[in-house]
């Protein structure tokens, strides 16, 4: 766990300026609050001896001073420390960005369902409670205890034993209780949370036939009893829950008597002053505000390890396709782009998606692939890529194996247009702009003409610049498939891989838009994979793939 | 500022005793602050006088005893709090699953319904921490600041009235809270939901980025977001923070006024030493409830949040009670719409626009027509999933809104477009046509749904477990599971909803054939895309945009 955390922090990269700059602020803050009560309380008893009035001076502007400085501080604290806390967010997206984008997607195959991604970026935000939450009461409330107890030490060193004892226990036991009680409830209640969520996920997807099959009370009826298993957990757990926060009181209370037991004591001896009496009763009793916020930091950490363990585990992975030491120089255009008895899987537990497939891309030609789904034809598309290499056979560019070129240079040669094509949730604009940064307006425009979305584009408010929504949600299914093209097209990579661009159109919709790409790419090799029919008809030649083989033989149709 | 959803007030009994259980350990704590400050303040007091250790033992006990009761209060919040988000979400739960199945068998796509499973159960964390936390805080923020005020008051009423003082500083907070918490603080989430909504576009489009070498330069963009942010979050916690400094200034301009005057007082004999140091130890409590709430405010809107979102779901119009008349069966009699009008509650425009359709018992008939027509909602009305605005569904001379729901769906077999897969074995998924069902019958219905090739080459062949978490099966196995449930259903209606969509060639051949053999003898609605699967039928009709179109139908039809 620790290592976790020191992990984490090493990914968070903060500067150590700004830490100890916030960890003071947030000392003084705590600390300008204990002094406050503490002269305040010397400032009475001293006043209580009928001293002249002059003498207390010094001591009313102190009261003054720490009354006034501790909100400033305070305020402070906290813009320092969030500040720090975004800047760390901000650089461990970055990093993570950076660790899985070489991973993408073929070694992030088991994170292709939206929900797991979602978790996966949910994960990363939450790792902004790590400074606040994490890192800086636990720092803030050791300089702060370490001086209360030193202050004391140097009047009492009996009281500050107490005060120390009482500063530990409150600030490493009871958050230590309350780590072990939220994650013993956790433990004990995850499997019945998901399996309460399993049933709840399926149950309002399935309604509809649940119903339509009369099964709804025999539904409703197991679900309860998962319901009345999880709740009876939750009310069980709710009582060890509140065990932390009641100790971290009584810890306090009985310091705050311990110590006044003990000055009462001293005093009687003779060994303390009695204006110190109800000073030190203060400091004690103040002091705690620094351990106050630990156990509640403590279980909030807790959840914070637990999503960075899972950041972790992903940025731990390493990509398993590198560019070669001394690479070629990039492939001539236009080339005939193979693959040769080519085996691939995703890990080494998996089944092959592909086994001892061939096919060949000779420059001009259009090749279709076909195929149910699931029979490996999206890994033919992450082998040319080179999101994955081969674990047999080999893939050729101009009769160089692709692992002998830089990476950027095989990609270069293609372009990838479909329904696995991305659209952001920018602007058409910027969109395009992936394929080619610098394009010129009319470029952009020539590549939507060609796209036939030239027309469209012109008749939209905002032209270039309108917004296309989250995945493209704004579009419909032909535009956005469209849009890919243009953005394919503009790219100008001699061979353009279309992949499944006609998936959830209906049939008239798909036709049009498989005449239109095909006549925009006339002048390209052009690889269509798809289980539909639309531009079949168009293809020189067709390869069925079945289990991740090839089952029909090439026909030229 | 709304303290708690009444709908959430209205149906949940726990809340109510929560709130109650909260206002009695509300009062307790109080006075127990109260205790532990006069208590202070006597032990230092008799010090002070000389007064040796045994002569304070009472109060010092007591003083312990308080803060054992503080303890307890605390721990009392805890797990009142828990025990009443537990039991307020579990009966969100039951009400949402009961709604959704008996009421409104709406299906939710994936996403929402992983969204809504997760909010009805980790929702539990969040809504504890409202009831646990940020609930008992309100009560102390309206219980002990008076409590202390009259105490003050009563032993001296100057220092409550230098308390007092500092009143006017409140409402200020109030306005900053008002002002800048609230609504600068959505501005906040929405810029922290929108940075998260790029950060995630940007993981889930890697592919697409990489296939155009632009996987390393959004590094640096995502960098560039997150600095964006993190500067306007801080322009809005610039300001957001003020309303804390404000309390703060508050709280320690109370502590300094009454400690400098009360010293004055004292040195010049105006107030005894014991009421001084009392009034001192009480001037911080009186803002530190309101401090407390302060810090847990986003604990209300997390907690409610998720309780809003199931009740939001929940919140729809009651259906009326279930009719209980026996529907004739529509293997005897025509099934007709008439003049039926559809259109959804929350959305403009109407679904379906005076249909009249007959479906005559053992006629198969093709609806077709683009997507959006209307097409599923005719299934949905069939299967009384949904009812008509307009116009009625009759069976016979039947109305069938004055049938038994669950008798007349029992006489339904339904393959809706996506079904789904139930966790459990395929035989099953299979049974949810016919609990009772054998081996030997299941295995026949999956011959005839021609699902028995495939499931035989699974790992355990008709035992293998399925649904989320199973083994994944493609859409075409998928469907022919749901055929396989219609064929053992042994209906006389049989609605199949787009059995061939998002199939390949092959596989639509095999299921169409079923359809053929699953059609005789049966009334069969067949929803179809294809023209090859309208071939099937005995009759075409047509729909689009809500009506049915005459077109000149196929020859063959």
């Amino acid at each position: 766990m620790t290592g976790t955390l020191r992990r984490l922090l090493a990914l968070a990269g903060m500067p150590a300026g700004r830490v100890a700059l916030s960890i003071l602020l947030g000392a003084l803050a705590v600390g300008f609050g204990v002094a406050l009560m503490t002269t305040a309380g010397y400032l009475i008893s001293r006043a209580a001896e009928h001293p002249p009035i002059l003498s207390l001076t010094v001591t009313i502007v102190a009261v003054r001073f720490f009354a006034l400085s501790r909100p400033i501080v305070r305020y402070l604290d906290r813009l320092v420390s969030h500040d720090l806390a975004l800047r760390a967010l901000g650089r461990i997206r970055a990093r993570f960005y950076e660790r899985i984008e070489p991973l993408a997607p073929a070694q992030l195959e088991g994170y292709r369902r939206g929900d797991l991604l979602t978790r996966m970026v949910g994960d990363v935000d939450a790792l902004q409670g790590l400074y606040l939450r994490g890192l800086a009461p636990p720092l803030v409330a050791l300089a702060v205890g370490s001086v209360c107890a030193g202050v004391m030490a140097a009047v009492l060193p009996a009281a500050a034993a107490i005060l120390a004892a009482g500063l530990v226990i409150g600030g490493f036991a009871v958050p230590a209780v309350a780590w072990a009680a939220a994650r013993a409830a956790g433990r004990r209640q995850a499997a019945v949370r998901g399996e309460l969520t399993a049933e709840l996920v399926e149950l309002l997807r399935g309604a509809p036939e649940l119903v339509a099959y009369g099964r709804e009370e025999e539904t409703i009826a197991r679900v309860r009893v998962v319901d009345a298993e999880l709740a009876r957990l939750g009310r069980r757990d709710a009582l060890v829950a509140g065990l932390a926060d009641a100790l971290s009181i009584l810890v306090a209370g009985l310091t705050a008597a311990g110590v006044l037991a003990v000055a009462v004591a001293s005093h009687d001896s003779g060994a303390l002053d009695r204006v110190l009496v109800a000073t030190l009763a203060l400091l004690a009793l103040s002091s705690f505000e620094g351990v106050a916020p630990l156990p509640a930091a403590a279980r909030e950490l807790g959840t914070t390890i637990a999503s960075g363990g899972r950041v972790l585990e992903l940025t731990d992975r390493v990509s398993a396709v590198r560019d070669p030491s001394d690479p070629l120089p990039a492939p001539p255009v236009p080339a005939t782009v193979t693959l040769e008895s080519v085996t691939a899987r995703y890990g080494p537990r998996e089944e092959p998606a592909l086994s001892r497939v061939d096919l060949r891309l000779d420059p001009g030609r259009r090749v279709g692939l076909v195929g149910p789904s699931g029979a490996g034809k999206t890994t033919v598309t992450s082998l040319l890529l080179r999101f994955l290499d081969p674990e047999e056979g080999r893939v050729t560019i101009g009769g160089r194996d692709v692992r002998d070129y830089r990476q950027e240079d095989v990609r270069r040669t293609f372009a990838l247009a479909g329904q696995e094509a991305h659209v952001f949730g920018s602007t058409i604009r910027e969109n395009l702009r992936l394929a080619r940064s610098a394009a010129s307006d009319a470029e952009l425009e020539a590549a939507l003409g060609r796209a036939r979305l030239g027309e469209w584009v012109a008749s939209l408010l905002d032209g270039l610049d309108t917004p296309v929504g989250e995945e493209g949600l704004e579009l419909s299914g032909g535009q956005r498939q469209r849009l890919v093209l243009a953005r394919a097209l503009l790219a100008d990579a001699p061979v353009l891989v279309l992949d499944e661009p006609t998936a959830h159109l209906d049939p008239p919709t798909a036709s049009r838009l498989m005449d239109d790409i095909l006549d925009a790419a006339a002048d390209k090799t052009v690889l269509l994979i798809t289980h539909r029919p639309e531009g079949l008809e168009r293809m020189d030649e067709i390869v069925t793939l079945d289990a991740g083989r090839v089952t029909a033989v090439p026909i030229a149709s | 500022m709304r303290l708690i959803d009444p709908r959430l007030l209205r149906r949940a009994r726990a809340v109510r005793v929560l709130l109650a259980a909260d206002v009695a350990l509300g009062v307790l704590a109080a006075l127990l602050v109260l205790a532990q400050a006069v208590l202070i303040a006597r032990v230092a007091a008799r010090a002070f006088g000389g007064a040796p250790l045994p002569e304070v033992t009472l109060p010092l006990v007591l003083l312990v005893a308080a803060a054992a009761g503080r303890g307890a209060a605390a721990w009392g919040f805890e797990a009142v709090g828990r025990r009443a988000a537990t039991s307020v979400l579990s009966g969100l739960r039951l009400e949402l699953v009961e709604r959704r199945l008996r009421d409104r068998p709406a299906a939710l796509d994936g996403a929402e319904s992983g969204e809504v499973a997760t909010a009805a159960v980790a929702g539990v964390d969040a809504l504890e921490t409202t009831f646990a936390r940020y609930l008992p805080q309100v009560v102390l923020a309206a219980v002990v600041p008076l409590a202390v005020i009259v105490l003050v008051a009563s032993i001296d009423l100057l220092s409550a009235g230098l308390m007092l003082l500092t009143l006017p500083l409140v409402p200020v907070f109030m306005w900053l809270v008002g002002r800048y918490t609230e609504g600068q603080t959505r501005k906040r989430w929405q810029a922290l939901s929108l940075l998260s909504t790029h950060f995630l576009d940007v993981v889930r489009g890697l592919p697409t980025l990489r296939a155009f070498n632009r996987g390393e330069a959004q590094a640096e963009r995502i960098a560039e977001v997150s600095d964006r942010y993190r500067r306007a979050t801080m322009g809005t916690l610039r300001v957001a923070f003020l309303s804390g400094a404000v309390l703060e200034l508050a709280a320690t301009l109370g502590i300094a006024l009454v400690a400098v005057t009360v010293g004055v007082r004292l040195v010049n004999g105006g107030i005894g030493f014991e009421a001084a140091l009392t009034v001192l130890v009480l001037a911080p409590e009186l803002y530190l409830p309101l401090r407390n709430l302060a810090a847990q405010f986003h604990a209300r809107a997390d907690g409610l949040a998720v309780a809003e979102r199931l009740l939001d779901l929940i919140d729809t119009e009651p259906g009326a009670a279930p009719a209980r008349g026996t529907p004739p069966s529509p293997g005897d009699v025509p099934v007709r719409l008439e003049g039926v009008s559809f259109a959804y509650p929350a959305r403009p425009g109407e679904v379906l626009d005076s249909v009249d359709l007959e479906l005559a018992p053992g006629e198969t008939v093709a609806l077709v027509g683009p997507s959006g027509g209307g097409k599923s909602t005719i299934a949905s009305l069939l299967l009384r999933l949904a009812e008509p605005t307009e116009g009625r569904v009759a069976v016979g001379n039947a109305d069938l809104a004055d049938c038994d729901p669950a008798a007349w769906r029992a006489q339904i077999a339904w393959v809706p477009q996506q079904p789904t897969l139930f966790r459990g074995t395929v035989a099953d998924n299979i049974r949810l046509g016919d609990a009772g069902a054998g081996d030997e019958r299941v295995r026949a219905a999956a011959e005839l749904a021609g699902a028995d090739a495939f499931v035989l080459e699974l790992p355990e062949a008709y035992e293998t477990v399925v649904g989320d978490g199973g083994r994944p099966l493609s859409s075409g196995e998928r469907r022919r599971i749901a055929l396989a449930r219609a064929f053992l259903r042994a209906a006389p209606l049989v609605i199949l909803d787009e059995p061939t969509a998002d199939l390949d060639a092959a596989s639509a051949e095999a299921v169409g054939e079923a359809v053929s053999r699953l059609g005789e003898g049966r009334t069969v609605l067949l929803i179809a895309h294809r023209p090859e699967l309208a071939l099937r039928a005995d009759r075409v009709v047509t729909l689009d945009g809500g009506r049915i179109v005459d077109l000149p139908t196929v020859e063959a039809a």
